[in-house]
């Protein structure tokens, strides 16, 4: 068990993130990264 | 040493600085004040490096969960399925593979906390406790407060970024207020209470071991939980181990390697294995196998 498990936790986190992907997660991340963060730089 | 070429860990400190570099590698930025707007930029790196740095490449995952957290109650509430599952997926499947080990070899903030150290100043141990504090930080301003407290729209807050990174003010915050006239008119309390903390924090680097890796940190606090259950596998020994210390007094987290072969606090450095004369740690990632070198066998000749 011990030896498949990280096999299993790499296929969960891989569908949540292919699942993330499809839902459009990207786009809303890439929305905020390309703003200056004002809460980031202490003025927000 | 043995041998004239070194292994990977023996030249980590140029994976940082290669690191540090390639995710914010948009460097005529920092003469305009600008921050890179590609669409790559919603690639989330697996370190703490902060996406309002002029030349940051990529997206910081604490920040960009956040921002998903923050937005998911006013998501539900138009039926817009956002659960955060990109950036949480993305750091499973980095945790899955190799747990901590980003934090060691690519975090830029890392890096500097390991820099600042060797200013020579009297050095003082972080208790141990203080490594719940992390998991603190995360389930408090990273998740919780952005879920729980939203404004009339349903939009949280960052507040790990608002109220405590220290890697934003330094990567984004200095230089963004330096290089904008507009952003200085804006500058207030919260300014210099980011400031502060960065003060305070490039001190405790100075005579602690990657305290911010250690105590608040919440990236290291989810990737660390993935040190156990990861492909990559550290183990020692316990027949060779002489108890000698000689890899905690090396260990840039001052760890004990030999009580917890796969800690969450292990950043995955490799500087242990050239500590111990004694072969007494490895590790193993899928078919490769490593032992430490065991300078009690004789060579031959």
């Amino acid at each position: 068990m011990k030896r498949k498990l990280p096999w299993v936790l790499l296929a969960v986190f891989l569908v949540l993130m292919v699942a993330g992907l499809l839902l459009g997660e990207y786009r809303m991340v890439l929305e905020k990264a390309v703003t200056v963060c004002l809460d980031c730089i202490g003025i927000g | 040493m043995s041998g004239i070429l070194k292994k990977p860990r023996q030249k980590r400190v140029w994976y940082q600085a290669l690191g540090a570099l390639a995710i914010n590698a948009w460097l005529p930025n920092w003469l305009t004040g600008q921050i890179f707007q590609g669409n790559i930029k919603g690639v989330c790196v697996p370190v703490l490096n902060c996406y309002s740095c002029p030349s940051a490449l990529g997206a910081c995952p604490i920040g960009a969960m956040q921002t998903l957290f923050g937005g998911l109650r006013f998501n539900l509430s138009i039926a817009e399925k956002k659960f955060g599952l990109y950036v949480l997926g993305l750091l499973g499947t980095v945790g899955s593979v190799v747990g901590r080990m980003p934090c060691g070899w690519l975090c830029p903030f890392g890096f500097l906390q390991e820099l600042m150290h060797k200013i020579p100043t009297p050095k003082l141990r972080v208790p141990r406790f203080f490594s719940y504090f992390r998991y603190i930080f995360l389930a408090v301003l990273v998740v919780a407060l952005p879920l729980l407290i939203v404004d009339q729209f349903g939009f949280g807050q960052t507040w790990f970024c608002k109220w405590v990174c220290p890697a934003g003010t330094l990567e984004a915050g200095i230089p963004l207020v330096l290089l904008n006239q507009g952003l200085r008119a804006l500058v207030g309390f919260m300014y210099y209470w980011k400031v502060g903390l960065l003060a305070l924090f490039l001190g405790w680097m100075t005579v602690s071991r990657r305290p911010f890796c250690r105590a608040v940190c919440p990236l290291g606090a989810i990737l660390g939980l993935f040190n156990k259950g990861s492909l990559f596998r550290m183990a020692v020994d316990d027949e060779k181990c002489t108890l000698c210390n000689k890899c905690r007094n090396d260990c840039p987290v001052d760890i004990k390697i030999y009580e917890s072969a796969n800690s969450p606090d292990c950043v995955r450095c490799l500087k242990c294995m050239d500590s111990c004369k004694y072969g007494a740690i490895s590790y193993e990632f899928l078919t490769k196998q490593e032992v430490a070198e065991d300078f009690r066998i004789e060579k031959a000749a």
